[in-house]
């Protein structure tokens, strides 16, 4: 569903991805690790269309999103890092406009609206101005818009960051569960995360992989411990190039 | 469909907020009280509007309409929702055609909310309704070229302060470049100053606008403002797609 060979991204005289090639198969949830500045987010940018590449090719279910972009976004559910949104819509507006956006009208828009607020447990907000939400109901609000068209693709940059531990929680499971039906794409630089949602991770280091594998794999490469091979494998800010 | 989409939402954004009631009211009321003090409205004695209440517009249009535009692109950019814009399936130009026709229906709301000037030289005399639809007509082409470049300028910075400024100084330019008085200063330095009279001339609003008041809309004038639509609009794109690459 996800296949990468070859990414890389330059900005100027910086690699910030450098020859990355992974895939992510239906049913799978791979785990983007990395400290800040490894090329997560610049790699999950690329992978959705927003930035473009400098080599290599990415295909989501099978259609280019280099050669066919509109084609391969309509696959694609994306939660962004900032989880941006119009401060001046309600919740339900926003989701219905997200949904028009998507092709989606008339009674098949207002399921959709509806799926995705209980999916993201809105219910309490949904009517209510999005400037006005926390931050925890801000991301889910986000999360909701990658749900709407129920995508093959799901693609989440630290769709934890900023929750509280209850959040975090519900997060995971969610993921976890749309995981059985959809290949998901989620970075994250909280280690826990890993085993509670992925079936595989992928550890990023200064735009390259440096580790790869289930998360019993990776533990056991760290001789029991992920933060031991995450230490082990990543450098630190005063070692960065 | 995307652009209907994206029109409807922008459209309604500006009237959730108070800054498009603020603008349409000033306008309205700055444009009518021009008319009446330094139009010398009732002086002139003439029904048309084109020598009291038209020539007025750009001077009010040339700050006001990059204050209601000036966060088109800067907000997107300042929230992050450009992302969004970015990854949905949507080609950019649906994205600002949308934004840029609900500027451009603010502004027609807002020039038709002037009708009582209309009404008032109804009552008063016999005008020629076409000429004065011709001269609405050259003010809305005046406000469509004004956003245009308030798009353009919008999509380069995150900051709307810089996206007013330099658009205001934009607008400015094409506004001052047109005025009689200066164009009547350049000719008073000498025969050869007949080119830049002309170029000045063509490039300033002011002409354009004029001819438009007098029922007259040429098709260079025509081209005038929608070329330059046309490029502020393909650059806003062009912009909109480099600043990511």
């Amino acid at each position: 569903m996800i296949e990468v060979s070859g990414l890389t991204k330059r900005f100027g005289s910086k690699v910030a991805v450098d020859d990355l090639s992974f895939s992510v198969k239906k049913g799978e949830v791979l785990g983007f690790l990395g400290p800040n500045g490894a090329g997560k987010s610049t790699t999950m940018r690329m992978v959705t269309g927003f930035l473009p590449v400098t080599a290599g090719e990415i295909k989501i279910c099978d259609l280019s999103v280099i050669d066919d972009p509109e084609a391969a976004k309509k696959k694609i559910g994306y939660l962004p890092e900032s989880a941006p949104l119009y401060n001046d819509m309600t919740v339900q507006g926003f989701l219905k406009f997200c949904a028009s956006l998507r092709g989606l009208g008339g009674a098949a828009r207002r399921s959709a609206v509806e799926a995705a607020i209980e999916t993201c447990f809105l219910n309490s907000v949904a009517r209510q101005s999005i400037g006005t939400l926390s931050k925890g109901y801000r991301h889910r609000t986000c999360l909701a818009q990658a749900l709407l068209h129920d995508p093959e693709v799901l693609v989440l940059d630290e769709p934890t960051d900023g929750l509280d531990p209850n959040q975090k929680l519900e997060v995971r499971k969610l993921i976890k569960n749309l995981g059985k039906e959809k290949a998901i794409l989620f970075s994250t630089h909280i280690l826990e995360e890993v085993s509670a949602a992925c079936t595989r991770a992928v550890i990023v280091d200064q735009g390259k992989i440096v580790a790869d594998g289930t998360p019993e794999q990776l533990i056991a490469e760290g001789r029991g411990s992920l933060y031991d091979l995450f230490h082990k494998v990543t450098s630190t800010d005063n070692t960065a190039a | 469909m995307n652009t209907w989409t994206i029109f409807k939402r922008e459209l309604t954004s500006y009237f959730t907020q108070p800054t498009a009631y603020a603008i349409v009211v000033i306008f309205g009321f700055l444009s009518t009280l021009l008319a009446f003090t330094l139009g010398n409205f009732w002086a002139i004695g003439d029904a048309s509007l084109h020598s009291s209440f038209f020539p007025y517009h750009p001077l009010l249009l040339m700050i006001l309409v990059p204050a209601v535009s000036m966060r088109q692109w800067s907000d997107e950019h300042a929230t992050g929702t450009i992302e969004l814009l970015g990854t949905w399936p949507i080609k950019i130009r649906s994205a600002i055609l949308g934004k840029y026709f609900a500027s451009a229906t603010v502004w027609l709301i807002a020039l038709a909310l002037t009708f009582p000037m209309v009404v008032a030289v109804d009552w008063l005399g016999e005008p020629d309704m076409w000429t004065i639809l011709s001269g609405y007509l050259g003010s809305f082409l005046v406000c469509c070229t004004f956003l245009a470049i308030t798009s353009l300028v919008s999509a380069f910075t995150r900051d709307q302060v810089v996206a007013l400024i330099v658009s205001v100084a934009i607008c400015c330019v094409l506004t001052i470049v047109g005025l009689e008085q200066v164009i009547n200063e350049v000719r008073r330095t000498g025969p050869s100053a007949a080119l830049a009279v002309d170029t000045m001339t063509q490039i300033g609003v002011f002409s354009h606008l004029r001819e438009a008041s007098f029922g007259l809309i040429r098709m260079t004038s025509l081209i005038y403002f929608l070329g330059l639509i046309a490029v502020c609009l393909v650059g806003t794109n062009m912009v909109l797609k480099s600043q990511r690459a």
